[in-house]
């Protein structure tokens, strides 16, 4: 651009920068990679680690129970099951209670409501989950343990099969506590999710179906959660992902004892994390080492998988959005 | 505005509008409005962008109560019942004055169950009568030919000016006997559109039509009585001959002969 | 015909979905007060017993010995501050390049589409993993837990969410302001800075505040990786205590000027992360 001045030379023209788009592209185009090749190197270092037991154990790894340190003999099996067990009773609470939010904050609340108590549902989901873990151990499983545990036991204690889930010392301390935290602290994350969810159900389709005189339950049940129904098992597998990989929260009050002897909710159990937590520190370089490593490689894998399913089903929703317009 | 509304003394009135004013927040949007709507005819209502036809429509199935700030006050009268009061169940309302909307709006299921699923809302029909409802109802609204050997194929497979008519099939199995058009060819290619009208005229003949459109021409060639809207007010109603050839107000006239709007 | 006068089976089936409706709603807004009720519940009691252990020597003395009658957390705090703001500090530029690559530069791509999958699945994947990532890769090369090994581990988590936000925010920002960008003729490395970053900038600024706020909370990627430490420190390549980790050791322990500091601290990270998820929020909101 050359702008001249009255009666002198043309001003000089601005310097552009010819290499400033190419660099610029080049640093954009290398974060992208950095970000691929993360996920490909932490396969690989969990995998290097895992070898010697690995090699040791193969996949029988999965299915072997005994967890001995001073004889040098594992097995996931005690982890896996904590960690599956406690993650599906996080679900089976926090699945119909967020879906019950979710509906609250799309359709009941009155619209002065609704912000504040978007907000207060993200903030839960913001608090980290040590305090979950903490506020589990020292406050509420004392509570389970007095309202719930000891009730349960001296109820159902006798009884055939039942009695074998209710069976332990009721301290406050198990899968069954540790997946009620674990529920609480996956619920706000779920609820935001399938709120977002509702929300693309266009308005025109929610009122044709009002139109024909369908009650907001109606609409809901038989018009919104059908429109977005891959969104909201996307959602689920977003939670499930979370609450599998989840650390603070289950460690505190999961018991960290390596024993699946009994079957009981209130026996101290493990999970693959808080075997991680409690051990890995100082764990010996050597198959101790390996096999919890290997226990972070299945977590890993199944994380993976959960969440690239919910991936693929929450995009899912995103492109049929746009076909119907 | 007060507009002297005029019927022909041989037409039964449907619906009554008696000082129907309506607000959104603290805007009012319908002022003072006044109308007898006859009985199986096709009514247009038009008027520039804002002008209170949609708005007005969406109060006849009380569309409008889903929304906090909306409120409508006045009386509009269904064969002599008042259908705005809070006493009336808004879905018996709503299962007797029907709507379409501008855009398609299939649910997602089958066909079948799109038609059907207003019919479950009210009477539980054995398979049997519940295939004849569903026959009919797409019979009625010149469907059943395009689509009688893909009943079980998602409603969204359709064409958009087929999709438009199941949802007027939608409307009709439900048997109302009124029926909300609110811009219903709006988003569809000239030939569709050319196919609602002719079903239009045929619907006319069981129901009380309503329709808003912004294509005069539209309403010159669909109904039978025309109201001009503007700003909120009913400025003229009458037989849309009538109306279109030698309009009472000025600004009727300026409207349709295209100097503004 | 007027509107009651149905016959009595469809009268039965109005009222039964009438019924319905009212279980159903009632259902929801109890689970609604049903989530409510916990996050009072553990907000009460954070409070309650969080401001029992509170004293100034919470910030001003070291972590102490077991059953010690002085004590603070102070070299857990600075650890904290000092290894989150240098993760943030590590992780936001190449979550940024990274999210405008997504925005600007690779929508249809094949390196788009996987780099975007890639980055969710790292945005939710269990911290402790990569923990034993950085571990492997950083902690048993070099022999030693160190802080720096910690502020890896931290950024590695500020990636994705930053890529997430920075992603999102740019998306929302019409084309018809990169058109009149380009139009001027304007090279594309300045309008993607100049404009479209600036206009999202509040809310990739929020992203990045959100990232902060999530590894504030963070225990287990510090587990194995800055470890802990008694004293003060601010060597990177020695461990470095931090609020969570000390937390999780003093929590799980049966002394208890060990378990009152512990709540001190989890009232201090509450706090923290709460006033900036409302900052960043009332950030975004101001601008918008």
């Amino acid at each position: 651009m050359i702008s001249t001045t009255s009666g002198g030379s043309p001003a000089p023209r601005k310097r552009r920068l010819p290499w400033a788009d190419a660099a610029f592209s080049f640093a954009a185009h290398a974060a992208a990679l950095i970000t691929l090749s993360l996920l490909a190197a932490i396969i690989a270092s969990l995998v290097v680690g895992a070898w010697p037991a690995i090699r040791e154990y193969g996949l029988s790894f999965l299915w072997r129970s005994e967890w001995d340190p001073v004889e040098d003999k594992y097995g996931g099996l005690v982890m896996i099951y904590g960690t599956l067990a406690t993650s599906f009773i996080a679900l089976l609470i926090a699945v119909p209670v967020s879906f019950g939010i979710a509906l609250f904050l799309t359709e009941l609340s009155p619209a002065w409501l609704r912000r504040p108590l978007g907000v207060a549902i993200e903030l839960l989901a913001a608090v980290p989950s040590i305090v979950y873990g903490m506020w589990g151990l020292l406050v509420f499983g004392p509570i389970l343990a007095t309202y719930v545990q000891q009730p349960l036991q001296s109820t159902f204690g006798d009884v055939p099969v039942i009695g074998a889930l209710v069976a332990g010392p009721p301290v406050g301390i198990g899968i069954l506590s540790a997946g009620i935290i674990l529920a609480i602290m996956v619920i706000p994350f779920i609820a935001a999710v399938i709120r977002d969810v509702f929300e693309t159900t266009p308005a025109l389709l929610k009122e044709s179906a009002y139109g024909l005189g369908s009650t907001t339950w109606e609409v809901v049940w038989k018009v919104v959660l059908p429109y977005t129904k891959s969104g909201v098992i996307g959602a689920i597998m977003l939670g499930l992902g979370r609450a599998l990989g989840e650390t603070m929260a289950v460690t505190f009050v999961i018991g960290n004892f390596n024993q699946l002897d009994s079957l009981s909710l209130f026996q101290a159990a493990n999970s693959i994390t808080s075997a991680l937590a409690n051990e890995f520190a100082e764990a010996a370089p050597g198959l101790h080492q390996a096999s919890l490593i290997y226990l972070g490689l299945v977590l890993f894998f199944i994380t993976f998988v959960v969440l690239a399913l919910s991936k693929l089903l929450l995009s899912r929703l995103k492109r049929n959005e746009g076909s119907r317009t | 505005m007060y507009t002297k509304v005029e019927l022909h003394s041989s037409e039964k009135v449907k619906l009554t509008v008696r000082d129907l004013n309506f607000y959104y927040g603290g805007f009012q949007a319908l002022k003072h409005i006044n109308l007898d709507i006859p009985e199986r005819k096709v009514t247009a209502f038009i008027g520039p962008s804002g002008c209170g036809k949609s708005t007005l429509l969406r109060v006849f199935n009380r569309m409008f109560e889903l929304y906090p700030e909306q409120r409508a006050e006045g009386q509009v009268s269904l064969d002599g019942e008042d259908i705005l009061s809070k006493k009336l169940d808004v879905s018996l309302v709503r299962a007797k004055i029907g709507m379409v909307f501008q855009k398609p709006t299939p649910f997602p299921m089958s066909i079948y169950d799109n038609i059907a699923f207003g019919v479950r809302l009210f009477e539980t029909l054995p398979r049997a009568q519940m295939d004849e409802r569903v026959e009919w109802a797409l019979k009625k609204a010149a469907l059943w030919g395009e689509v009688k050997d893909k009943l079980t194929q998602n409603g969204s497979s359709l064409s958009g000016g087929q999709q438009q008519r199941l949802c007027i099939a939608r409307g009709i199995a439900i048997k109302p006997e009124v029926l909300l058009l609110d811009e219903p060819c709006s988003a569809l290619d000239p030939i569709s559109t050319g196919k609602i009208e002719e079903l239009i005229d045929e619907l006319k003949h069981d129901y009380t039509v309503m329709i808003v459109t912004h294509n005069m021409q539209q309403a010159a060639r669909c109904s039978d009585y025309t109201a001009y809207m503007y700003l909120g007010d009913l400025i003229e109603f009458g037989p849309t001959n009538d109306v279109f050839t030698k309009p009472k107000c000025k600004d009727t006239e300026d409207y349709i002969t295209g100097r503004f709007g | 015909m007027s509107f009651t006068a149905l016959s009595p089976a469809k009268l039965l089936l109005h009222r039964r979905r009438k019924v319905v409706n009212s279980i159903a709603l009632t259902l929801s807004l109890g689970a609604m007060s049903f989530g409510l009720f916990w996050l009072a519940w553990i907000l009460f009691e954070t409070f309650r017993l969080g401001l029992g252990g509170m004293a100034l020597a919470v910030f001003t003395e070291m972590t102490p010995p077991p059953q010690a009658e002085s004590g603070g957390l102070a070299n857990a705090i600075f650890g904290s501050a000092l290894m989150v703001s240098l993760a943030t500090a590590l992780g936001t530029p190449i979550g940024i390049m990274a999210g405008i690559y997504l925005a600007e530069y690779g929508q249809r791509t094949w390196l788009g589409r996987i780099t975007q999958f890639i980055s969710d699945i790292l945005l939710s994947a269990p911290s402790i993993v990569i923990g034993l990532f950085i571990y492997s890769v950083v902690v048993a090369q070099l022999r030693s837990f160190s802080a720096m090994a910690g502020i890896l581990a931290l950024a590695l988590i500020v990636i994705p969410v930053v890529i997430r936000t920075t992603e999102n925010m740019l998306t929302l920002i019409p084309n018809s302001l990169r058109e009149a960008a380009y139009a001027l003729g304007t090279p594309k490395w300045k309008v993607i800075y100049s404009v479209t970053l600036k206009a999202a900038r509040a809310g990739v600024t929020t992203g990045v505040l959100l990232a902060l706020a999530r590894i504030a909370g963070e225990t287990a990627p510090l587990l194995f990786t800055a470890l802990s430490n008694q004293f003060w420190s601010s060597n990177l390549g020695e461990p470095m205590a931090s609020l969570p980790v000390t937390i999780f050791k003093f929590a799980m322990s049966p002394y208890e000027n060990w378990r009152d500091l512990a709540w001190a601290g989890v009232l201090i990270i509450t706090l923290g992360v709460l006033a900036l998820n409302i900052l960043a929020r009332v950030l975004f909101r101001n601008k918008n």
